[in-house]
């Protein structure tokens, strides 16, 4: 009996230490994640950074955002979902985090696309084809340029655009920003600079209302 | 028949002990792994592979008590110290660079976390499947006295 006292104690001993430690564990990541991002802000909205939304909205949601990746295009519309429940009162500004190996080409298209202002058509055409100009996880640009057909750009002009230095260097810009913010993830989201305690819509949206409490409040 | 029992109460405890080991050890591994981010290595799978089993095979031999089990965990507990011992060997730079067995993912020869300044992943590793191999083999040793 005694053995078994002890046998049965001490599993539920050790998975109530493995359990703590766990909470513990992502309460300190969230601390650390927080101030790293309030050390950091300047790194967090660049000028170059495409937005959208009114200038003075109360809630800006920043978003690390890799055109390849599928969470990001599955997370867009409920973004724009979100967005539209509270006109006026959110912006979003979009950084890149172009991590899938070509996604840096995608992304350079999407810049010169803006060049022609039609910045945000052609990256909700590409988030929605996603599947067929990146099987695999493998973006090729080529292909997600047949996706930009019905959007009225000057191809030409695309051409030449994206072949321009300063994209390259946004997206270096926004890639150490990236590491500097600890952005290793795709989509990542700061709300009025937290970042997210967990990934999650849910999590967004419940930051996202916070926000808007407290601008409402004021 | 009371000395057979305690001999048999000894037995029992080291056999516990070395679940012990092998429940912490995984737990920590677990940690390491889901809770921190850490990414195994492909040795570190293997060790993975000898030591979780151990949590319930040992477990199994418990109750009731049956010394047989040293017969069932004693290999497991064996190859992942060698595997471990080899890990180790691997990043202290010992064995040459073409004969390591990992080329995609993350390499074993990375170390990804230093206690103390000497305490690494795969140094625990090594320390607690000698402990369980160690527990296990008196184990037996006692039982054939």
């Amino acid at each position: 009996m005694k053995q078994q006292t002890l046998f049965i104690g001490s599993a539920i001993a050790l998975l109530l230490v493995f359990v703590a430690g766990m909470f513990v564990y992502s309460g300190q990541k969230e601390k650390e994640a927080n101030q790293l991002a309030e050390a950091n802000r300047a790194a967090l909205v660049r000028m170059h950074a495409p937005t959208l939304g009114k200038a003075d909205a109360p809630v800006v949601i920043v978003e690390f955002i890799d055109p390849a990746c599928e969470t990001c295009s599955a997370f867009y519309p409920r973004v724009k979902q979100l967005m539209a429940a509270h006109p006026d009162k959110i912006r979003i500004v979009l950084r890149y985090a172009p991590f899938h190996n070509g996604s840096d080409k995608v992304v350079a298209i999407l810049e010169a696309a803006r060049k022609q202002d039609k910045f945000w058509p052609a990256l909700e055409a590409l988030l929605a084809t996603q599947g067929s100009w990146a099987p695999h996880h493998t973006p090729q640009a080529a292909l997600a340029l047949k996706h930009l057909d019905g959007l009225g750009l000057n191809m030409e002009q695309m051409a030449f655009d994206v072949t321009a230095p300063e994209i390259e260097k946004l997206i270096a810009q926004d890639l150490e920003d990236a590491r500097v913010l600890n952005v290793t993830k795709t989509p990542e989201f700061f709300v009025n600079g937290k970042p997210l305690p967990s990934f999650g819509f849910e999590q967004l949206t419940a930051l996202v209302e916070q926000e808007l409490a407290k601008a409402a409040a004021r | 028949m009371k000395a057979y029992d305690r001999s048999a109460d000894r037995r029992w405890s080291w056999v516990f002990l070395a679940w012990l080991v092998a429940t912490v050890s995984t737990l920590g591994a677990l940690f390491l792994g889901e809770v921190m981010g850490y990414v195994p290595c492909v040795l570190c799978w293997y060790q993975r592979i000898a030591m979780f089993p151990l949590v319930l095979v040992l477990a199994a031999g418990l109750f009731p008590f049956d010394p047989r089990v040293v017969r069932y965990a004693l290999p497991l507990a064996v190859a992942g110290l060698l595997l471990a011992a080899f890990h180790l060997a691997l990043v202290a730079g010992w064995i040459p660079e073409s004969i390591r067995p990992c080329q995609q993912g993350v390499p074993c020869s990375d170390v990804q976390i230093t206690w103390f300044g000497f305490v690494t992943i795969p140094l625990l590793s090594l320390f607690a499947f000698t402990i369980i191999a160690g527990l296990l083999l008196a184990t037996k040793l006692k039982g054939e006295k």
